[in-house]
């Protein structure tokens, strides 16, 4: 089960939308299939992303993966401790391994994510 | 005969490894364990304690017959014929043009017989290009992957872990040396080999009974920290030992000089052997690019195939690279041309858009200690 109060995109980001910030991190799933994560590169505080495109870089012992912005806007807040502690993605992938918070800049992007029954038929399609 | 099946091998193990929880890959032509509990939590249990690996994907060959040693001698790049029996050296098998096939041991179990353990990816390969090369010697060639699994045990406990469960004498049971005998009572080769950096033993014994040997390592390994490990693990631990891979470090496009393993080529043997003209024209020639280690001085990991400069000049290619779970930095192997080769030498690594400085290190990056 994955928290139900949270978006959810297809290349396993989420995000939890409060007024017009979101919070924004990996899967459990993801943080699963890429084993143990020793590496994060994040984007700098004040840049704007776009709705999907590549923002940070998430490198496990075996692979390197991108993370995706799942809504646009303005970074305004970065997870400093995992710098130190890329582990917090394996250990607490919806908590202390948040990576990241945006400033939307339209509401209504975020129709386009996925709901937590959504998510959870993807990933359990295997 | 591996690669000719075109749906995966399984190893006898298949079934305990799904019962621990194991993700498993396809590699090699097998479905494999990538890892179980975490790469590196195995990795850290083979450096402190020990490890248990499923390497039944590799290829067993036995060669026999009155000429089973100068057949080998002819069809890879050492002589076998030196070895005492119950020895083993590190070969490999060459093209004619002097790349690399390979590479394997030789272990010799008797004055006229021989196995060679080969990569589970060539063993075909191995096998076919052997049969090719030993027609018309007095040995005979038995390719028995199919039927041999092979079972390590890898770290500083591995002793003390088998030692109670075979009749072989492990203390006479030198490092590169094999015994025949019995674990768990199945019988089995026994042998001081691997490819962790750590002392260890790999145990190859028939399919048919080798889930006792396996449940009997694990069983008697738990008390000590043992913890089954998979090929995620396995290649951290190559790569901090300083160990080529084949694929990565090794190739047909490299000679062993090249790779830091001209040891191995027994220019001395008397007669000729599958690549020794190629090789001694490289060899006057110099190496086109050598080995290296590399420590990556800055924030991120350098991976297979990733560009190495020297300035704005590109000296090299990133052959395997992964963050050292002993050392807390990322390690990284590459081929650079000779003269940015010297240790102390500072490069940079292309990792995604940046450059990243690295430092050229001797290998390996880790020694067990003494």
């Amino acid at each position: 089960m994955v928290p139900q109060d949270l978006r959810y995109t297809k290349e396993h980001e989420w995000v939890r939308i409060v007024g017009n910030l979101a919070t924004v991190g990996i899967t459990g799933y993801a943080s699963e299939q890429l084993g143990d994560i020793v590496f994060v590169e994040l984007p700098e505080l004040g840049r704007t992303v776009t709705q999907f495109s590549a923002v940070g870089v998430i490198e496990s012992v075996k692979a390197v993966s991108d993370l995706f912005a799942p809504v646009g806007g303005e970074v305004v807040e970065a997870n400093s401790e995992l710098a130190n502690s890329p582990e917090l993605l394996n250990a607490d992938p919806f908590g202390k391994g948040w990576m990241l918070r945006i400033r939307l800049a339209d509401a209504g992007q975020v129709d386009r994510l996925l709901d937590a029954a959504a998510y959870e038929a993807l990933t359990s399609e295997g | 005969m591996a690669q000719s099946h075109d749906t995966p091998l399984t190893t006898p193990f298949a079934s305990r490894h799904a019962a621990l929880g194991a993700r498993i890959v396809e590699f090699g032509g097998w479905l494999m364990p990538l890892q179980y509990s975490g790469i590196l939590e195995e990795h850290r249990a083979v450096r402190a304690r020990a490890g248990l690996f499923d390497l039944s994907h590799m290829g067993e060959l036995f060669i026999e017959g009155p000429e089973a040693a100068a057949g080998l001698a002819y069809a890879l790049s050492t002589d076998p014929g030196i070895l005492k029996v119950g020895r083993a050296h590190y070969s490999m098998m060459l093209f004619p043009e002097g790349g690399i096939l390979d590479d394997l041991i030789v272990y010799r179990l008797g004055d006229e017989r021989f196995m060679i353990v080969a990569n589970a990816s060539n063993a075909t390969v191995v096998s076919d290009a052997l049969a090719e090369r030993l027609a018309g010697w007095r040995a005979v060639l038995d390719d028995r992957s199919l039927a041999t699994a092979l079972v390590a045990l890898q770290g500083p406990r591995a002793a003390g872990i088998l030692a109670p469960l075979t009749d072989v004498a492990l203390d006479g049971l030198r490092y590169y040396a094999i015994a025949e005998g019995h674990v768990a009572g199945v019988p089995a080769l026994v042998a001081r080999t691997g490819y962790t950096g750590e002392d260890g033993f790999e145990v190859f014994v028939d399919v048919s009974a080798a889930g006792t040997v396996w449940d009997a390592l694990l069983d008697a390994g738990r008390a000590e920290g043992v913890l089954p490990v998979g090929l995620g693990a396995r290649d951290t631990l190559r790569l901090e030992a300083g160990m080529p891979l084949y694929g990565n470090e090794l190739g047909p496009d490299t000679t062993p000089d090249e790779a830091g393993l001209g040891r191995v080529v027994h220019f001395t043997k008397e007669g000729d052997f599958v690549g020794r003209s190629a090789l001694e024209k490289a060899r006057a020639d110099g190496p086109r690019k050598k080995l290296v280690g590399l420590t990556i001085q800055g924030r991120g990991i350098a991976r297979h195939g990733y560009p190495v400069f020297s300035g704005d000049r590109r000296i090299g290619t990133v052959t395997s690279g992964t963050l050292s779970p002993t050392l807390g930095e990322p390690v990284a192997m590459a081929y650079v041309t000779p003269s940015e080769a010297e240790p102390g030498t500072i490069v940079d690594v292309g990792i995604r858009d940046g450059r990243v400085p690295a430092q050229v290190v001797a290998l390996p990056f880790y020694r067990r200690p003494a």
